[in-house]
C-alpha cells in the first residue's frame, strides 16, 4: 500500500539536510522519491547493485567508478542523507552566496567538485594519481578500442604535462592546477529545474 | 438456522438474477442500460470535488507538490564531441591527432550523476504518478483533510470492496466459464462460415462480460482502420487486460505460450473454436519455427488477424519501449493500435515483479473503474529498403505519437535484466576517436 510520493515527515533530519546542502525542500522531496525508486526492495538503503540497475549508468564507461564514489571505503550501503550530500556537490555554485566567509565549506564549491573527480582517478585514496591508476582509468574508458602501447603513451603524455614536481604522480594540487582554466562550475553542475 | 440458510440462498439467487438480467445480458448483446454511465458520472463528479477539497486544504503542501511527471533536471544536449571539445578549449591543441586530458572525465561524470538523479528508463517500470489524489490508498497515502473527505473515502472503500468487488468477481467468473463452455461447444461443429460466425460471437460476448467485470469504459477511435484478416495487429502493452480491451471490439487470434492450470484450460478451449497460435515452451526459442507458424497463419486469409505486443513486457503506459522485430519480418500488413489508460480511475499497469497475476486482478477489481482510449491507426507496410528494425521503429513512433506516450529506444527487457556490456562499446568507440585521433586503427611505430 502507499505510494512513491514522499512527504517531509518521511525524511529524517530534513531541515538539517536542507541547511547543509542548500537544496530546496521541493528538490529534497524529489530526491527522496528517487531514492525510494532506486531502492527496489525497500530496504531504506542503497547498494551498488541498485545503481547498477540504471541502464544509462551501466553504459557509462566510468559508471562503476561513479558508483564507487558514493560508498565510503568498506561501506556496502548508502543512506539517504549521504546520498543527498554527495549529490549536493553538483549543484551550481551561486556567486551571490558566501557563508562564514569561506567558500571552501560549501558542498558545491569548485574544490569539492574537483575532489570528486580526483577521487574517480585516485582509487586507492592515497592522495596521488599514480601512472598505474591513470592507466586503469584509460583502460576503462577506452577498453577494446585502443592498444596497450597507445594507452601507455597517452598516460605518459598526460602525466608529463601535469606533473610539476616530477614525482611521477599527480597530486590533488597538480590536478587542480592543470584544470585551472576549465569552467568547472559549468561542466560539473546539474541544472535543477524549479 | 434453516431460515438463515434459506434466506441466504434466496438473497444469492436474487443477486445472481439481477446480475444476469441487468449486466450480463445487455453486455452479451452489446447494448447498455445506462447503469455504468450513471456510475461513471457520479464517480467523476466525486473525484473532482475531492480534488478541489484537497487542493484548497493543502496550501502549504501545494508549494511542495512537485509532480514526478515533470523533469527534475535540465540536461545538456551537446554531443560527446561538442562537450569534450569545450572542456579542452582551455588547452593548446596538441600536435598529433587527438589527446587526453583530465577534464575529459567531467563529461562522463556529469552524465553519470545526471542519470542517477533522473533517467528515462527506471521510472517506466513503476506506476505513473498522479497529480492529485484519487481517493485510493494504493496511489497516495491517506491524508486527513476534512471530515467530509474522510467519510467519502470510507464510503468509497465500502462501495469498492463490498459492492463492486463481489459483483465484478462474479461477472469475471461467469465470463470465463462461458468462454470455456461456449468455445468448446462451438468446437464440435464442422468447419463452416456458421462456425466462424458463432465463434466470433461467443468470443466477443465473453470479453464484453469480462469488461463489465472490470467496469471498463472504452472509447474506440478511428474504427475504419480496424484490423482485417490476414494482418497483424500490434499494440503497446500495459497489462494482460489489454487483450480484453481490444477483443471487445473485434476478434483476434492470440499468440503465446501454452501455460498449465487455469490459463491452459482457457487456451485449449479457445483454440477449439477458432485457430490461435499457441506454442510449447521449447518451441518459443526456435525463431524460425515461430516465424513460420505466424507466416502460415497470416497467409491463410480466412484466419483472424494476429494480436501481438512487440514490447514483450508490460510497461507503465507513459512510454512505448523498443519493439522486438520478429513480427515485422513476416511481411504482412501491420495494423498499429494505441492504448492509453486514464490513471485517475485505477492504475492498470501490471508490475509483475511486485504483484502476482491474481493479486493484480483483485486490485483491478477494487479500483474505481477502468477508463481507456483505443486508437486504430492506418495500416502500415514495410517499405522498400527498410529493414525490420526501422519498420518496427516507425510503427512504434506512430503509436507513441497517437497515444501521447514517450517514444523510447530502450528495451523493455531491462525491467528484469541488466543492460548488455556490449552497449558500453559504443560510448568507448566515440570517446576513443577523440583521444587517439580519427585513424585509431593505424599503429604508429
Amino acid at each position: 500500500m502507499g505510494s512513491s510520493r514522499s512527504r517531509m515527515d518521511d525524511i529524517p533530519h530534513a531541515q538539517q539536510l536542507i541547511h547543509e546542502t542548500d537544496f530546496s525542500a521541493a528538490h529534497l522531496l524529489r530526491l527522496h522519491q528517487r531514492f525510494k525508486l532506486l531502492d527496489k526492495y525497500q530496504t531504506g538503503e542503497l547498494r551498488p547493485r541498485d545503481f547498477g540497475a540504471i541502464p544509462a549508468l551501466a553504459l557509462n564507461p566510468i559508471g562503476d567508478r561513479i558508483i564507487g564514489a558514493f560508498f565510503s571505503p568498506g561501506q556496502e550501503t548508502l543512506d539517504f542523507p549521504s546520498f543527498v550530500r554527495i549529490l549536493a556537490h553538483f549543484r551550481p555554485t551561486d556567486p551571490n552566496r558566501s557563508r562564514d566567509g569561506t567558500q571552501q565549506e560549501l558542498a558545491n564549491s569548485r574544490t569539492r567538485k574537483l575532489k570528486f573527480a580526483f577521487q574517480l582517478y585516485d582509487q586507492d585514496g592515497d592522495g596521488k594519481i599514480s601512472r598505474a591508476e591513470l592507466l586503469q582509468v584509460l583502460r576503462a574508458m577506452l577498453e577494446t578500442q585502443v592498444v596497450e602501447e597507445q594507452l601507455q603513451s597517452i598516460a605518459e603524455r598526460a602525466i608529463q604535462e601535469a606533473d610539476l614536481d616530477k614525482d611521477d604522480a599527480i597530486s590533488f594540487d597538480e590536478f587542480r592546477r592543470s584544470l585551472e582554466k576549465v569552467n568547472i562550475d559549468h561542466k560539473m553542475s546539474i541544472r535543477f529545474l524549479k | 438456522m434453516e431460515d438463515v440458510w434459506a434466506g441466504a440462498l434466496w438473497a444469492l439467487r436474487v443477486w445472481l438474477y439481477l446480475i444476469v438480467g441487468l449486466i450480463m445480458i445487455p453486455a452479451m448483446f452489446g447494448f447498455s442500460l445506462g447503469i455504468s454511465e450513471t456510475y461513471m458520472n457520479i464517480l467523476v463528479k466525486t473525484l473532482e470535488w475531492a480534488t478541489l477539497k484537497i487542493q484548497r486544504a493543502n496550501t502549504v503542501e501545494r508549494t511542495l507538490n512537485v509532480s514526478a511527471s515533470n523533469s527534475l533536471i535540465q540536461r545538456g544536449n551537446g554531443s560527446m564531441e561538442k562537450e569534450l571539445g569545450e572542456l579542452r578549449r582551455s588547452r593548446p591543441k596538441p600536435p598529433v591527432g587527438g589527446d587526453f586530458t583530465f577534464s575529459d572525465c567531467f563529461y562522463f561524470t556529469l552524465k553519470g550523476i545526471e542519470s542517477i538523479v533522473e533517467d528515462e528508463v527506471t521510472q517506466r517500470f513503476t506506476s505513473e504518478e498522479l497529480v492529485s489524489w484519487n481517493l485510493l490508498t494504493r496511489t497516495n497515502d491517506f491524508q486527513y483533510i476534512s471530515l467530509k473527505l474522510t467519510l467519502v473515502y470510507g464510503l468509497g472503500i465500502f462501495v469498492r470492496y463490498c459492492i463492486l468487488a463481489p459483483l465484478r468477481i462474479t461477472l469475471a467468473l461467469i465470463g470465463l466459464s462461458w468462454l470455456v463452455i461456449g468455445t468448446s461447444a462451438v468446437g464440435f461443429l464442422p468447419n463452416s462460415s456458421v462456425k466462424s460466425w458463432l465463434s466470433e460471437w461467443v468470443h466477443v460476448m465473453c470479453y464484453r462480460i469480462c469488461a463489465r467485470g472490470l467496469s471498463a469504459t472504452i472509447h474506440y477511435h478511428n474504427r475504419e482502420n480496424i484490423p482485417k484478416k490476414g494482418g497483424i495487429c500490434v499494440a503497446n502493452h500495459t497489462s494482460p487486460i489489454d487483450v480484453v480491451i481490444l477483443c471487445n471490439d473485434a476478434c483476434y487470434a492470440m499468440v503465446g505460450q501454452i501455460h498449465g492450470g487455469l490459463m491452459g484450460v482457457l487456451q485449449r478451449a479457445m483454440v477449439r473454436s477458432c485457430p490461435h497460435v499457441w506454442f510449447e515452451r521449447a518451441e518459443m526459442k526456435d525463431r524460425h519455427l515461430v516465424t513460420k507458424r505466424l507466416t502460415d497463419h497470416v497467409n491463410d486469409k480466412t484466419k483472424l488477424p494476429i494480436l501481438i505486443f512487440p514490447e514483450g513486457t508490460c510497461v507503465n503506459n507513459t512510454s512505448v519501449m523498443m519493439f522486438k522485430k520478429g513480427s515485422f519480418e513476416i511481411g504482412a500488413t501491420i495494423y498499429p493500435v494505441a492504448i492509453k489508460y486514464d490513471p485517475k480511475f485505477g492504475d492498470a499497469f501490471w508490475n509483475s515483479s511486485k504483484y502476482s497475476m491474481v493479486s493484480y486482478l483483485l486490485r483491478m477489481m477494487t479500483s474505481w473503474a477502468l477508463v481507456c482510449n483505443v486508437w486504430y491507426l492506418p495500416a502500415m507496410h514495410q517499405q522498400e529498403g527498410e529493414d525490420a528494425v526501422q519498420f518496427a521503429n516507425r510503427v512504434k513512433s506512430a503509436i507513441a505519437h497517437q497515444g501521447g506516450l514517450l517514444d523510447l529506444q530502450w528495451d523493455g527487457g531491462l525491467k528484469r535484466a541488466k543492460v548488455k556490456e556490449t552497449f558500453k562499446e559504443q560510448q568507448q568507440k566515440e570517446y576513443s576517436s577523440m583521444v587517439v585521433g580519427d585513424d585509431s586503427s593505424s599503429n604508429s611505430d
